[in-house]
């Protein structure tokens, strides 16, 4: 392809200087900081701080929610993206566009919002009480926080994959005597796998740290419904600088772990593609 | 597919299974995203516009939102020229290490806001790394508007490169070396070919990033120290009131926030449809 000098433009030396020195101060250096502390913590206070009851409960709650409104946004997303690219109806472009919603709204003013509709006195929240449920202040209202952050990553990840779909496929199962029904499962929904998969891990790891909009809805009592990343802020708070390292490295380890796998995913798919065109 | 032909029957879902898959669609979305931008509104509207406006012109939520201006001013336009300085090196040269590279920009979108906010703390708070130093010479970062701006800029970090660096990819670099060839200097090229030519996928990429910048809430809750009036961000302001039961007030600066949210929607769909448009021209360019 490049018919020209190694660096024919010019500017490679300044941007490289640029990127990297910008990189190393607000990400790279901050980020090193909390390696080496928890390397000064010492391994037995780290297992400790790690293990203790308190942050066991705080990841089954931060995991658990987080999880959940993975497969509830895995099946809704994924159905909300097949209306918005094969249905037309009044509305649509709308719809499409408020999709973002989350990603726009500050996660303060979704945290307040959701608290507000789902307390006892709410919009929601009084119906559901009425039905003899409680959402607010409890795992529950985690959930719904976690799955309004992570709606878009789901629908977003699979819609370009479906505006690309050939028809071909469909037509010959069609063809060949399939239901719709049928062809939706067995034909296009294993087109859709690594976009689902894709989609989900993103929400999952953006829901496992999400603070902002969790917060106001959680109760946030300990041992039933405080997030790990609150039990983080809990432990600054009391200037527990090591307590709040230790646990953030399981956050953190968590999320690179999910993106991970989909960057390992993705290479198997790709591969798998590759062999079988061969 | 030809855009001529028509979609076959084959194609079309039955009637029953429309009409579900759209009502249960469409029960999503009014849940979870139309329902909570009526409430935030009409919650911020419940006590009547005078409470409203007595809430928004308090003189701590003047203080909050000017505050989150100036964060927003200083955090992004530093990601924006380190945006297009990194999609420029990624998409216009080859060297060892890119991928790496690349992976390392996306890097703060796996940190949760709260550990962004926490490594700054460790670095530069009273216990932290540089604490002791930055104490003898009467320097605060956190707890005061520095830590603010640093924790905002390391959330918004990957926004403007993100992209810039497909598009720029797709868009391959013949026009600058047209121009370079020529005669055009390097500050010239980059005025007049380069930044017309990314300018509507550039302008998305700041968008987004402002929309973090001002609405970011974790990361700076660590650092700022929740000083009314002085550390208090606008995402901040409306903690605040909201634990002090004061809702009408909270949800009348939320709504404020609310509002930049939709002018970002709105912003977003606009930049998309002149992108669709002038991609063709590129194309054949």
């Amino acid at each position: 392809m490049r018919r020209r000098r190694r660096h024919a433009l010019p500017g490679f030396g300044l941007t490289l200087g640029l990127s990297l020195s910008y990189l190393a101060l607000i990400v790279l250096i901050p980020l090193a900081a909390l390696v080496l502390k928890s390397a000064t913590i010492g391994p037995l206070a780290f297992w400790d701080a790690v293990t203790s009851p308190r942050a066991l409960a705080s990841y089954r709650v931060t995991f658990g929610c987080a999880a959940l409104a993975g497969l509830v946004n895995l099946v809704l997303g994924p159905l909300l993206a097949w209306v918005l690219v094969r249905y037309r109806f009044p509305g649509r472009k709308l719809i499409d566009a408020l999709v973002d919603l989350p990603f726009a709204l500050p996660t303060a003013v979704a945290g307040i919002t959701l608290t507000a509709l789902y307390a006892s006195n709410g919009w929601l929240g009084r119906w559901i009480e009425a039905a003899g449920y409680k959402i607010a202040y409890r795992p529950a209202g985690i959930t719904v926080a976690l799955i309004f952050v992570s709606l878009p990553f789901l629908v977003r990840s699979v819609q370009p994959v479906l505006e690309q779909l050939e028809p071909d496929i469909e037509e010959a199962a069609a063809t060949l005597g399939a239901g719709r029904l049928r062809t939706l499962v067995s034909v296009i929904l294993p087109t859709l796998w690594p976009a689902i998969v894709t989609g989900f891990s993103l929400a999952f790891a953006r829901a496992v740290g999400e603070y902002g909009s969790v917060i106001f809805i959680a109760g946030n009592l300990p041992m039933v419904s405080e997030i790990a990343p609150l039990l983080i802020v809990t432990k600054l708070d009391a200037f527990d600088y090591a307590g709040a390292t230790a646990i953030a490295v399981v956050l953190l380890l968590t999320s690179f772990a999910a993106l991970l796998a989909i960057n390992l995913f993705q290479l198997w798919t790709v591969r798998h593609r590759t062999a079988e065109a061969r | 597919m030809s855009p001529a032909r028509k979609p076959s029957t084959a194609l079309r879902d039955p009637a029953w299974l429309r009409i579900l898959l759209l009502a249960v669609a469409l029960a999503f979305v009014a849940l979870f995203l139309v329902l909570p931008l009526i409430a935030v509104f009409s919650y911020a509207f419940e006590k009547g516009v005078e409470t409203f406006v007595a809430s928004i012109t308090d003189s701590d939520a003047r203080a909050a939102i000017r505050l989150t201006l100036l964060v927003a001013v200083i955090s992004v336009p530093a990601n924006t020229i380190f945006g297009v300085a990194a999609a420029w090196l990624i998409t216009r040269f080859r060297f060892a290490g890119k991928n790496l590279l690349i992976s390392l920009i996306d890097l703060p979108f796996a940190v949760s806001p709260v550990i962004a906010g926490l490594i700054y703390v460790l670095l530069f708070g009273a216990q932290g790394w540089l604490g002791p130093w930055l104490a003898d010479h009467h320097v605060k970062i956190i707890y005061a508007v520095p830590g603010i701006v640093l924790a905002t800029t390391f959330v918004t970090f990957p926004f403007v490169a993100r992209e810039l660096i497909p598009l720029m990819q797709a868009q391959g670099s013949e026009q600058e070396e047209a121009a370079l060839t020529l005669g055009a200097g390097g500050w010239s090229m980059f005025w007049r070919v380069v930044l017309p030519k990314i300018g509507w996928g550039l302008a998305y990429g700041v968008i987004l990033c402002n929309a973090r910048a001002i609405g970011e809430f974790g990361a700076v809750s660590v650092v700022s120290g929740h000083i009314r009036g002085l550390t208090n961000t606008m995402p901040l302001h409306v903690e605040i009131l909201y634990n002090e039961y004061n809702r009408t007030a909270a949800f009348a600066v939320a709504s404020l926030l609310a509002l930049l949210a939709l002018a970002t929607l709105v912003l977003k769909q606009v930049v998309a449809w002149r992108m669709r448009r002038a991609a063709p021209e590129s194309e054949a360019a």
